[in-house]
C-alpha cells in the first residue's frame, strides 16, 4: 500500500491505495465520485475523462499513485454551486445526452477542447471527440451543444 | 387538448440535471454495506467438454469467500426462450437448457463455467486465474449455414441437430409464391449477409445481489430494460424464488439497445451467492466480457428473390434466411428472426405473393437476440437492397420503382401477405418530403463536383416500415409468445395536487421522465412540474413488460393515458359532490371542473385535497383517494414508416466511403416531444450507419471473437457521421391507440443500412464499376476489391 495526496474538485484528499489502483477506481470507490464512469478496458470509450492539472486525462489509464500533488477536476466539480458550467448547460439545452453514461466524459473532453481551441469548427469538434464514444445520440446534438457552448452558431440543419 | 397543450412541445429533459452533474446512479455506482465482488471464469475455447474444474487453489486465495461451478446450479432451472416457434412440419422448436453456469460443456468463448466471490474485485479476478479447468476442446460450428448441415458437431448433443427451427411464413403461401416466381417476366436474385453486431451500450452490464436472512427477501440491482420481466424469469424459471420475495431494481441504465432486455446467468449467480455468503455480491462486466456475453444482433445469411413485371410492378417476394442463434436461446432470440423479421417482408409495397423461410441455427458463438430494430433491419435490408438491384436491372429510377409499388393511402387498412394489418400510412408523402430534403434534383450537380475532386458520389434511397408497439397479447399468444405484451401505469394524485406516475416502461436514454409528464399534464391541465415519473423498481411500479421494440410511448404511454382518464372520471364524481351537482353534469377542461351554465367550478388541486380528506364524502357512492391503474393491451402493432436518403463519396484510390449527407423522412404518427424524437432518430441512424460502414463482430473459424474490444470492433465516432436532416412532419396518426403515436426508437437503425449500401453501389456504377452488391460493413478493403472487378 502507498499513500497519495491530491486535490480533487478543490478539496485536499489523502488516501491509502494499492500500487495498481487506477485513478478512476480511487475516484469512484474511495471518494464516492461516481460521475466518472468506466465503459471499456482499453482506454478508448472516454467515459472516464477527468482533468489532471487542467489537462484531459482518461482516468482508467493512470495510476493514482502517480498523481501525488495533482489537481483533479471531475464532472462533480464543474458546476459552481447551483450554476452549471456553460458546457453542462449546453448539453441540456441542445439535448446532447440520452442515457447519460458517456456524458461526464464528453463534457470533460469538451471543456478541454474549448480551453485549447475556444472557437472550433464543426470538423474540429468531431475530430477532437475521437476518444469519446457515445452510442445514443449519433453525436449530432453533442456537436451542436459544444458549438453553442463556444458561443458560436450551431450548425444549421433542417427540421429543428 | 387544453388551450396551451404541451403535446408537441420540447421541454428540456428533467433527467439531464443528474447526468450532466455526475449525480446519475447506475448499478455500478451503488456501494452497499459489506459488499463483496464476483468474477467469472470463462471459456477460452468455443466448444469444449468439461472434464474437471478444480477450484481448491482459488478457494484458498486471499479474500475469497466462495467459489461456484456449474454443478452448483445443475438442479435449478434454465433461462428460457420467451417464444415458441413451430417449424414448417408443425414440430415445436428445439429448446436446449441454458444453465446459470456451463455444466458438462462450454459452448462459446466467454461461456462462464465458474465464479468466485471475494472481498474485493481484484481478489475475485486474481482467484479466477487460479481455477484449474480441464476442458477438452471440441470442433466448433460458427457459421449458421454450415452448422445447419453439420450433424457431427452439435452445440447441444441432446437436441440431435443444430437446427432449432425451420420456419415458413406463411407456409400456405409457398406454392403460389414459387409458381409466381417461376412464371414472372423478370426475377431479381440477391444473396446477402446481415452482419453480426455487438450492441455496445456504453454502460457494461452489472448486477448486485442482496439477501436479507431476517425476512428471506432478495433484492437485485441490475442493468435491465424490463425489471419485472427479469424478476419473472429469475423467480419462475431459474431460481424458483417466490416473486413476492424478490425486488428487482434497474436504476439509471446506460443504454440497452436490446442487450439489456434479457436475463443473464450473472444475475442469478449474484443472488444465489448473496444468500450463501450472507452479504451483497456485486458484478460489473468488463468491456471484454460485454463483447463476449451480451446478446449480439443480426447475423443472417439471406437469399432474396423479387419477381416483377417488365415495368417494375412487383409480383412476388421470396426469401430464405439462415439466422445464427448462437450457443443458447436468449429470451427473444427465436421471435427476432421469425415474427419480427418475416412479417415485415411485405415492406411498404402492394405485392400479391410473399413467402419467407427462416432456419434458426445454433452455433458456438455468443447468443444472438434482438438488437435495435430486431428483425426489421434484416427484413428492410434484404428487401431494399434487392429492390435497388431490381430497378437497376430494369433501367428504372430507384424512387420510381418504389413509388410504383407503394401501398396507396386509400388501401388502408391493408392486409399484408405475411399476416400484418397496416392500419395507416402514406409512403408517397414521406418520399415527397425526402426528395426535397435530400435535394434529389440537385444530385447530378453534386456528383459532378465530387468527380472534379476525384471522388465517386452516390445517392442511395431506402423505404422502410416496421411493426412497433409490441404487441396485442392475443395475437402474439396465438403465434407462440409465452408472455403478454401489454404495459401498465399507476397514476397517484397526491393530496396536495402533485402526481406520481408509476410506469412499467423503463427509461435508459429515451426521456420518459420528461415525455410521460407531458401526456399527463395535457390531460389533467396541470403544470408538468407537478408530475413525477417512477420507473425501474418492481416494488414501486405495476407489472409491466418494459422498454424495447419502440413500444414505450405507444403501449405504456397509452396505459398512462387510460389511467389518467380514470383519474378524471373519479375526480368528476368528487367534483360533482363538491359543487352539489349531478355526476353527469360535470365538465373538465384546462384543469378545472365546472357545471356548464352555472358559475360553479373547482380546480383540480381542490378535488385532489378533498379526495384525501373525505370528511363529508358520500362514501356509498365514491371511495376516498385518487389513484388509478391501467393495463393497456394494444389492438394492433403500430407501423412507423418512412424514406431515407444517404449520400456518400467513395475514394477511388482507397475505397474509403464517407457519408456526406443523410436525410430521413419519417412518419411516426403524432409526436409528443420533437426534441426527443429527433434525438432518437439521430442515434438510430448512427447505429445503422455503423452497421453498414464499420461495425462487425467477427468470429474466426475457431470461434474466437476477433473483434472483441474497441481496438478492433469499430464503433461510430463523431467524425464518422454528418449532421443529419430529419423530418417527422408527415403524420398519419395511429388509428388504435389514444395518443395516435407509433414509436421512433428503432427507425433510424432500420432504414439507414440499405440507404448507405445503395449509395455505395450507385457511386461505384457512376465510376463504371458494375457491382451488384457489397456485404456490410462496406470497408475500404471490400469496396476497393469490388472496384478492381
Amino acid at each position: 500500500m502507498a499513500s497519495v495526496s491530491m486535490t480533487v474538485n478543490g478539496k485536499a484528499v489523502s488516501k491509502e491505495i494499492e500500487g495498481r489502483t487506477l485513478l478512476v477506481d480511487l475516484l469512484r470507490t474511495q471518494l464516492n465520485l461516481t460521475g466518472t464512469h468506466v465503459g471499456c478496458d482499453t482506454s478508448q470509450c472516454g467515459a472516464c475523462v477527468v482533468h489532471v492539472d487542467g489537462e484531459a486525462v482518461k482516468a482508467c489509464t493512470v495510476f493514482a499513485a502517480e498523481l501525488e500533488g495533482a489537481e483533479i477536476t471531475t464532472i462533480e466539480g464543474m458546476a459552481t454551486g447551483d450554476e452549471l458550467h456553460p458546457i453542462q448547460a449546453a448539453f441540456r439545452e441542445y439535448h446532447g445526452l440520452q442515457c447519460g453514461f458517456c456524458t461526464p466524459g464528453m463534457i470533460m473532453s469538451a471543456a478541454a477542447l474549448l480551453k485549447e481551441n475556444p472557437k472550433p469548427t464543426e470538423q474540429e469538434v468531431r475530430d477532437y471527440l475521437e476518444g469519446n464514444i457515445c452510442r445514443c445520440t449519433g453525436y449530432h446534438n453533442i456537436v451542436k451543444a459544444i458549438m453553442a457552448a463556444s458561443g458560436q452558431d450551431v450548425p444549421a440543419v433542417a427540421a429543428e | 387538448m387544453p388551450k396551451d397543450s404541451v403535446i408537441g412541445t420540447s421541454p428540456k429533459r428533467r433527467e439531464d440535471q443528474r447526468f450532466i452533474t455526475g449525480e446519475g446512479r447506475y448499478t455500478d455506482d451503488i456501494q452497499l454495506q459489506g459488499q463483496t465482488f464476483a468474477a467469472f471464469a470463462r471459456s477460452d475455447v468455443a466448444a469444449g467438454k468439461i472434464n474437471r474444474i478444480d477450484t481448491s487453489k482459488a478457494a484458498a486465495m486471499p479474500g475469497v469467500l466462495a467459489v461456484f461451478t456449474g454443478e452448483d446450479f445443475a438442479e435449478v432451472g434454465g433461462n428460457p426462450a420467451g417464444w415458441l416457434i413451430h417449424s414448417r412440419d408443425g414440430e415445436p422448436m428445439k429448446e436446449p437448457k441454458r444453465p446459470v453456469l456451463a455444466h458438462g460443456k462450454v459452448r462459446h468463448v466467454g461461456d462462464a463455467y465458474a465464479a468466485v466471490i471475494a472481498e474485493t474485485a481484484e481478489q475475485a479476478r486474481d482467484a479466477v486465474e487460479a481455477i484449474e479447468a480441464d476442458i477438452t476442446p471440441l470442433t466448433p460450428v460458427i457459421d449458421a449455414k454450415a452448422a445447419a448441415s453439420d450433424t457431427e458437431h452439435l452445440v447441444h448433443d441432446e437436441i440431435g441437430t443444430n437446427i432449432c427451427f425451420d420456419w415458413g411464413w406463411i407456409e400456405d403461401n409457398r406454392e403460389a409464391v414459387d409458381e409466381a416466381i417461376r412464371s414472372a417476366p423478370h426475377v431479381t436474385t440477391l444473396e446477402l449477409v446481415n452482419n453480426r453486431l455487438a450492441p455496445n451500450a456504453m454502460e457494461p452490464r452489472a448486477s448486485i445481489g442482496v439477501y436479507n436472512k431476517g425476512t428471506d427477501e432478495y433484492t437485485l440491482y441490475t442493468t435491465s430494460q424490463n425489471p419485472h420481466l427479469t424478476r419473472l424469469l429469475v423467480c419462475a424459471f431459474v431460481l424458483g424464488v417466490p416473486e413476492n420475495k424478490l425486488t428487482v431494481i434497474a436504476p439509471d441504465v446506460g443504454g440497452g439497445f436490446g442487450s439489456k432486455i434479457y436475463h443473464y446467468g450473472e444475475e442469478a449467480l449474484v443472488l444465489a451467492a448473496a444468500k450463501k455468503i450472507g452479504r451483497p455480491v456485486k458484478w460489473t462486466a468488463s468491456r471484454s466480457e460485454s463483447f463476449l456475453t451480451d446478446a449480439h444482433g443480426r447475423d443472417h445469411k439471406t437469399k432474396i428473390e423479387i419477381a416483377c413485371e417488365k415495368d417494375g410492378k412487383f409480383i412476388a417476394f421470396r426469401t430464405e434466411t439462415y439466422a445464427n442463434l448462437g450457443a443458447y436461446l436468449s429470451n427473444f432470440s427465436t421471435v427476432t428472426p421469425t415474427f419480427l423479421h418475416g412479417t415485415l417482408m411485405n415492406g411498404n409495397y402492394d405485392v400479391p405473393h410473399v413467402y419467407v423461410n427462416v432456419k434458426g441455427v445454433m452455433t458456438n458463438t455468443a447468443p444472438v437476440d434482438a438488437y435495435r430494430g430486431a428483425g426489421r433491419p434484416e427484413a428492410t435490408f434484404s428487401l431494399e437492397r434487392a429492390i435497388d438491384k431490381c430497378a437497376r436491372e430494369l433501367g428504372m429510377d430507384p424512387i420510381e420503382i418504389r413509388r410504383k409499388n407503394f401501398i396507396r393511402p386509400d388501401q388502408f387498412p391493408y392486409m399484408t401477405q405475411v399476416g400484418l394489418e397496416y392500419d395507416t400510412g402514406n409512403y408517397d408523402a414521406t418520399m415527397d418530403i425526402l426528395e426535397k430534403q435530400a435535394d434529389v434534383a440537385g444530385f447530378a450537380a453534386r456528383r459532378k463536383e465530387s468527380e472534379a475532386r476525384g471522388k465517386l458520389r452516390g445517392l442511395g434511397i431506402a423505404s422502410y416500415i416496421e411493426a412497433c408497439g409490441i404487441a396485442p397479447s392475443n395475437v402474439v399468444g396465438a403465434l407462440g409468445s409465452r408472455v403478454g405484451l401489454y404495459d401498465s401505469a399507476t397514476v397517484r394524485v397526491n393530496a396536495t395536487g402533485t402526481v406520481s406516475v408509476m410506469v412499467g416502461a423503463h427509461s435508459h436514454g429515451q426521456g420518459h421522465e420528461t415525455a410521460f409528464p407531458q401526456i399527463v399534464a395535457d390531460r389533467l391541465g396541470i403544470d408538468q412540474s407537478l408530475i413525477e415519473i417512477v420507473h425501474g423498481d418492481t416494488s414501486k411500479i405495476p407489472f409491466g413488460m418494459g422498454t424495447y421494440g419502440s413500444r414505450s410511448l405507444a403501449v405504456c404511454g397509452s396505459a398512462v393515458c387510460n389511467a389518467t382518464d380514470k383519474i378524471i372520471a373519479k375526480a368528476k364524481l368528487i367534483a360533482a359532490h363538491m359543487m352539489e351537482a349531478g355526476d353527469a353534469e360535470v365538465d373538465f377542461e384546462d384543469g378545472v371542473f365546472s357545471v356548464p351554465g352555472t358559475n360553479k367550478n373547482v380546480p383540480f388541486g381542490d378535488v385532489a385535497l378533498k379526495a384525501y380528506i373525505p370528511h363529508d364524502f358520500p362514501l356509498e357512492h365514491v371511495e376516498p383517494g385518487l389513484e388509478e391503474t391501467a393495463f393497456y393491451d394494444p389492438a394492433n402493432f403500430t407501423y412507423p414508416a418512412g424514406a431515407y436518403a444517404c449520400e456518400v463519396e467513395v475514394d477511388k484510390e482507397t475505397g474509403k466511403v464517407e457519408v456526406v449527407a443523410f436525410s430521413a423522412a419519417d412518419d411516426f404518427g403524432n409526436v409528443i416531444n420533437p426534441m426527443i424524437v429527433e434525438g432518437q432518430v439521430h442515434g438510430g441512424l448512427t447505429q445503422g450507419i455503423g452497421q453498414a460502414l464499420i461495425e462487425h463482430a467477427v468470429y474466426d473459424d475457431t470461434g474466437q471473437l476477433v473483434a472483441g474490444s474497441y481496438m478492433d470492433y469499430v464503433m461510430p465516432r463523431a467524425d464518422d457521421v454528418p449532421m443529419f436532416d430529419v423530418d417527422h412532419s408527415s403524420v398519419t396518426a395511429c388509428t388504435h391507440n389514444p395518443l395516435g403515436v407509433k414509436g421512433c426508437g428503432e427507425a433510424g437503425a432500420i432504414g439507414s443500412p440499405p440507404a448507405l449500401v445503395n449509395a455505395v453501389i450507385d457511386a461505384l456504377h457512376s465510376g463504371g464499376h458494375k457491382v451488384d452488391h457489397i456485404d456490410m460493413p462496406v470497408t475500404p478493403e471490400r469496396v476497393w476489391a469490388a472496384m478492381q472487378g
